[in-house]
């Protein structure tokens, strides 16, 4: 039933080709010479030649291309001129830290995002329609470091009832661990229990004027049985797939979101790369961050298939 | 389009009646005309320190306080607004302007063409907005015009793509069918006959793109890489007021505010803009 999978996994090959490809010009946009900038103070000649050399400077543009895919290939990101590291060990320490983040700020867009979407598609037109919508809209609307600054603002500052900033491993204190991470994944995942709910409500709506679902009410099943189990289990379906796709949003938000929490994961990574100009370590965050995007977007697919029983034959 | 039931009349007829696309028509116009008349209006120079004024909570003479060099608050958000707004419409004109020829012509022409455009489209929409926008504007280095350059060449795949669908199923209609019989050349028929039927889509998503945009600048700018101090912008008064929370929550609630307000009227307009401009309705 997955026989489409082989082939999708080829289609990623050029798409990802490209992506490399561009992530390598972004740094053909910088100005200056990367030689003078490595070699420091003195700009010894000898030491410029020998740093031009190592990092192939020397070379046409395709060349240097291609032996930054060749090690890129072979799990090789560059090294962080700032901390003096292999970006790959970076990518590894931080990327575990922004999933944490990710996972729950995706379970709070479930829990909030289906409920609405469905209570609101039930009863369209009612108050609690009106309301999810405004929700909706005020979630698509706010800048999630606005609400990060805002909520900070009341329960740590007003309240007191949760640290400002800062992270703890789950591993360390889980007490702890949640204690930090769930204004930054409420705030991350808001944005998402918008979108979730829009699209929720339509799927919904659409569902509950299907003819299964009046065949079902016509058999004089209770309401209840009708909307959770024959319109929310058709509708639930496109919804999986879109919430897959919003894992962009997550890591796009994450950028900001760690940064008004100091939260050392994946975006406070590039920000910090981007400000002590460690281009590596920037090239190395984006390419990463899209490969797991491609991968989630095939997972998505995946899951379509995979809870669709007319695309599983 | 003069007569008194053309589509566009139809649509504009629909649009007002919408409170929600009036309500953001008219936030919209506000903040327009707060920005384009921002050195009548603005009480202070928004650069105008004072250290007898530093972080004073709102008053009858400040309406939204100051912040913590002693400028005030209301001028530097109305100021603010000119960098937000002319940030969100340039960055959408370039994508704009980038992407719906670009995208017109892959769906035009096909073939390889098509097939580069496509695949190209592809890899920057893999890489998340918000990070192929930081990568650009850090690599550019940063200032406001590098922000608008970077958010719209990150927001160029979404109308290459829109522009493309839109012409390929307007090439078997009809009247683009009729066009070419009668031995018009395919820049005529793209110009003439398929860019005005495919414009209704285009307003929209760049109506809901500008929001997007807007919100794109202001967290550049947070995060330091918009527009530079002292020059104000809503983005980087955010990211100052962040270490004076305890002192001076004002510093905070009206920078956002003025975003949310703004992105939230461009989405009102936005989706009712969509409906009004939708057939089937």
């Amino acid at each position: 039933m997955l026989h489409f999978l082989p082939r999708r996994l080829l289609q990623l090959i050029p798409t990802l080709f490209l992506v490399s490809v561009i992530i390598f010009s972004l740094q053909q946009l910088l100005p200056g010479d990367p030689a003078l900038v490595m070699a420091g103070e003195e700009k010894d000649p000898e030491v410029i030649a020998q740093i031009r050399e190592q990092y192939h400077l020397d070379k046409p543009i395709p060349v240097q291309y291609g032996y930054w895919l060749a090690g890129v290939l072979q799990g090789d990101l560059g090294e962080s001129m700032r901390i003096k590291k292999p970006v790959s060990e970076l990518v590894a320490e931080k990327l575990p830290v922004t999933l944490q983040l990710a996972s729950m700020a995706m379970l709070f867009a479930l829990l909030i995002g289906i409920p609405a979407g469905i209570l609101s598609a039930v009863r369209k037109g009612s108050g609690w329609d009106i309301g999810a919508n405004v929700f909706a809209l005020w979630g698509l609307s706010t800048p999630n470091f606005w609400l990060g600054i805002m909520l900070i603002f009341l329960f740590s500052v007003k309240l007191g009832w949760l640290p400002a900033s800062g992270f703890v491993s789950p591993f360390e204190d889980l007490r702890q661990s949640l204690a930090t991470t769930v204004l930054p994944a409420f705030v991350l995942g808001n944005a998402i229990a918008a979108v979730l709910m829009r699209h929720m409500r339509s799927a919904m709506l659409q569902a509950m004027s299907a003819d299964y679902v009046r065949t079902a009410r016509a058999k004089g099943l209770y309401e209840r049985f009708v909307v959770l189990r024959h319109a929310l289990r058709n509708a639930l379906t496109p919804v999986i797939t879109l919430g897959a796709l919003e894992f962009g949003t997550l890591l796009s938000g994450a950028v900001l979101t760690e940064q008004v929490f100091s939260i050392p994961g994946f975006g406070k990574l590039i920000v910090d790369a981007v400000f002590n100009r460690d281009y590596a370590v920037v090239q190395g965050v984006v390419l990463v961050t899209a490969t797991v995007y491609v991968l989630l977007n095939l997972l998505a697919d995946v899951l379509y298939v995979l809870v669709n029983p007319r695309l599983r034959s | 389009m003069s007569s008194r039931n053309s589509p566009a009349r139809l649509a504009l007829r629909s649009l007002l009646r919408r409170p929600a696309a009036l309500f953001g028509f008219t936030v919209l116009a506000l903040v327009a005309l707060l920005a384009v008349f921002a050195p009548w209006i603005a009480p202070y120079d928004p650069l105008a320190t004072s250290w007898s004024l530093v972080r004073k909570a709102p008053s009858a003479a400040h309406w939204f306080g100051t912040d913590e060099v002693g400028r005030d608050l209301l001028s530097r958000v109305i100021w603010g607004g000119r960098a937000s707004l002319s940030a969100g419409v340039i960055a959408v004109a370039i994508a704009v302007g980038a992407g719906v020829p670009i995208g017109m012509l892959a769906g035009y022409l096909g073939g390889w063409v098509d097939a580069i455009i496509s695949r190209l489209t592809d890899a920057m929409l893999a890489i998340p907005f918000l990070i192929l926008a930081i990568a650009l504007a850090a690599f550019l280095g940063p200032s406001l015009g590098n922000a608008m350059i970077a958010i719209g060449i990150t927001a160029t795949p979404i109308f290459v793509r829109l522009a493309r669908g839109q012409v390929l199923s307007a090439r078997a209609e009809d009247y683009v069918e009729a066009a070419r019989a009668v031995g018009n050349p395919p820049a005529r028929i793209l110009v003439r006959h398929i860019l005005p039927n495919i414009a209704p889509p285009v307003l929209v998503q760049g109506t809901l793109a500008i929001a997007a945009a807007i919100i794109a600048e202001a967290s550049l700018s947070f995060l330091g890489l918009g527009q530079q101090p002292p020059s104000p912008s809503w983005g980087s008064m955010l990211n100052v007021a962040q270490r004076f929370l305890t002192q001076a929550p004002w510093m905070a609630i009206f920078p956002g505010l003025a975003i949310f307000l703004t992105v939230l009227a461009f989405n009102l307009f936005g989706d009712a803009l969509r409906d009004a401009l939708d057939p089937k309705r």
